[in-house]
């Protein structure tokens, strides 16, 4: 065994969390408020191609930024559907879904080559030169991300606005918040979340875009945020776990021998995140209105 | 204006009302498909399309005589089994989003009947039941997930979906291989095809299937005690439950019945759709079929007959789309008609979206106002 290769694995497993984090932590934050959002796979996929985009434009942070604001729009978009038209926010996220596989698929084909674009080699993020080997800025922003999150959630007074909207929105809409406004902001900020975690997928870390490029992550950033039962801790926690397996296949299939065939290594994060969620589910509990539309009687 | 007159303008007025009422559903259906397109219609203009003309293809393509009806109800046939896979669990209370992963491994059971003889009929009707077996069980994983550990059915059909993918890519790849042709498995013998309906055309008697399907899915839903128990469960879970409903039995059955569904969708592509009869490695013939069918489940308000009109719209932007993207000299990519779908489905999202347009909701209120007065007048009469 060479140490090189765990050295890798090690590297690609920091570069596979930074995605999962990051979205699991916007999404940590939206359902602390109480909305459920399954588009995040469409917000990734979205932002991934815009962003790519932006960073062909005006550099690499450029991209991240568009990143960003493309989820925000999504986000936005999400949540006046689901707070103050009162919409279902699982159809709504499954449309974002929908409408993602057909934008970005469309978008590549308009841009030359179907389902493949790659990101000039100045228009992606620098990587950091460490002893562990170059890596993404962004690692470090995944790292501190969660922690700031918990401090925001636990200790500052929005953080608890957030709470009450998300356990009691009738309780919350009494003590004069208002509630679909609030809800709005968190969505809308963890969307924002998510759109950077999809920008750095394209600009940070594939150098290229292609239509499957959230490859599930966004539900694989689901599941981690049941692991987690809203401790962004824990997200960061799961996110590592995830990460790991997913560079674990990535890295069985470089190895020289090929031990299985890569159809069954390319299953192994979803089967471990089913076996994860599985472990913990019952364990963890939700806001209460988490997923219902709140509506003043 | 007399008041005789005012009375019989108001009864006028008000059966209209009543009309638009009943008619509520189908309007709002219809106003999320305007919608969608004009989504569409705004991302043709921006990337430079000329969407008018996309339109009028993709239109001509998918009605515009027997062929282009009949390749329409074609491409609609797999989403019909895929919408009633969602709406079935939706009813039940669940979002079961894993129809895609179950007809991929519906088709690949379907496939296996090219390895034995059989006489025509029967043939198809084994590989029919194959497929929707093979769905069922692929089924029960996310099913038993929820009941035994609570999994949240989105989370673990969507990990199936993907497992199933690879499962079905290493499938194509090593075990159904056709031996002449490695990019595709082995063809499903004449004998288990299903004929074809419409010569010279992609439709297959699969049709028949599915509407049979379809119709009896509504009737077990709305005319059997047990899908009354399904139903009641889906609306409010505990007050079924103190009703002596058993919830473990309605989400197997609804999942299974689901995956059912899915399975034959993965039957009616391999086993029904000209003209490979097989599945090609990549699966281009079946991705996204599960997706397209949720789409088709909304707009269809997850009722079999709804969705039976809804698949024939969506069958048509499929089938219309493959004529679009081949249309002038700068034809618009099939994936266009995934944009609308998906435009579409979040319009639906929203529960009384006929208000959300404010012209239509101040012509409501107007039509309100003249109830109003038109009663006050009542009032003064009597």
């Amino acid at each position: 065994m060479n140490w090189n290769y765990v050295l890798d694995l090690l590297r690609i497993s920091l570069h596979a969390m930074v995605p999962i984090t990051l979205t699991a932590i916007g999404e940590i934050i939206g359902e602390t408020a109480g909305l459920f959002n399954i588009g995040l796979e469409g917000i990734l996929l979205i932002s991934a191609f815009v962003g790519a985009l932006g960073a062909k434009a005006g550099g690499p942070v450029v991209g991240l930024l568009v990143g960003m604001g493309v989820g925000m729009v999504i986000g936005f978009v999400f949540s006046v559907i689901c707070t103050y038209w009162k919409g279902t926010q699982m159809i709504a996220g499954i449309g974002i879904n929908l409408f993602a596989m057909g934008f970005v698929a469309f978008g590549l084909i308009k841009l030359g080559a179907p389902g493949f674009h790659a990101v000039p080699a100045e228009a992606q993020l620098a990587k950091l030169q460490t002893p562990m080997g170059a890596l993404s800025p962004l690692i470090f922003v995944a790292l501190v991300v969660p922690f700031l999150a918990h401090w925001f959630l636990r200790r500052t007074r929005a953080g608890l606005i957030l709470k009450a909207v998300g356990e009691n929105p009738e309780a919350a809409d009494v003590a004069g918040i208002n509630v679909h406004l609030t809800r709005l902001l968190a969505t809308t900020f963890g969307a924002a979340l998510a759109g950077l975690a999809g920008a750095y997928l394209s600009v940070g870390w594939f150098g290229s875009v292609t239509k499957e490029i959230s490859a599930g992550r966004g539900f694989i950033a689901l599941a981690t945020v049941v692991f987690s039962g809203l401790n962004p801790i824990l997200g960061l926690v799961g996110g590592l776990i995830f990460g790991f397996f997913q560079s674990l296949a990535t890295w069985i299939k470089t190895l020289p021998t090929k031990p299985i065939p890569w159809q069954f290594v390319d299953m192994l994060p979803y089967i471990v995140t089913l076996l994860v969620v599985s472990g913990v589910v019952g364990r963890v509990r939700f806001p209460k209105a988490l997923g219902e539309p709140y509506k003043r009687e | 204006m007399t008041a005789h007159e005012a009375r019989s303008g108001g009864r006028l007025l008000r059966g209209a009302h009543r009309t638009l009422t009943g008619l509520h559903p189908v309007l709002e259906s219809v106003l999320a498909a305007v919608l969608g397109l004009l989504v569409g219609a705004l991302l043709m203009y921006i990337w430079g399309y000329d969407p008018w003309r996309a339109y009028w293809a993709l239109f001509r393509g998918a009605y515009g005589g027997s062929y282009e009806i009949a390749s329409s109800i074609a491409r609609g046939v797999p989403l019909i089994f895929t919408a009633l896979t969602f709406s079935i669990c939706v009813r039940a209370g669940m979002f079961n989003i894993g129809a895609e992963g179950q007809m991929y491994v519906g088709a690949a059971a379907a496939v296996c009947v090219a390895y034995f003889k059989l006489p025509p009929g029967l043939h198809l009707l084994v590989g029919i039941a194959f497929a929707a077996i093979a769905g069922a069980i692929w089924s029960l994983g996310p099913a038993l997930l929820k009941l035994t550990r609570g999994v949240n059915e989105v989370i673990s059909t969507i990990m199936f979906n993907w497992i199933s993918r690879f499962l079905v890519f290493y499938l194509v790849a090593y075990v159904l291989v056709d031996a002449r042709q490695g990019q595709r498995t082995v063809q499903v013998p004449v004998s288990a095809r299903f004929p074809i309906l419409v010569r010279g055309t992609d439709l297959s008697y699969s049709v028949f299937l599915a509407v049979a399907f379809a119709l009896f899915v509504y009737f077990l839903l709305w005319h059997t005690a047990t899908g009354y128990e399904v139903r009641a469960a889906g609306l409010n879970p505990t007050a079924a439950r103190y009703g002596g409903i058993s919830i473990n039995r309605t989400i197997l059955l609804s999942f299974a019945l689901g995956g059912v569904g899915a399975g034959l969708a993965g039957a009616a592509t391999t086993m029904g759709l000209p003209p490979t009869y097989a599945i090609i490695s990549g699966l281009p013939e079946l991705m996204n079929l599960g997706f397209d069918g949720m789409a088709v489940a909304m707009m269809g308000r997850n009722h079999p007959i709804g969705i039976l009109v809804a698949a024939l719209f969506f069958g048509g932007l499929n089938a219309g789309g493959r004529v679009m993207q081949f249309y002038g000299s700068n034809p618009v990519p099939l994936e266009m008609v995934r944009v609308v779908m998906g435009a579409i489905v979040i319009a639906m999202a929203i529960p009384e979206l006929v208000r959300v347009f404010p012209a239509i909701a101040r012509s409501v209120r107007r039509l309100g106002g003249v109830f109003r007065r038109d009663r006050a007048t009542e009032r003064e009469g009597a």
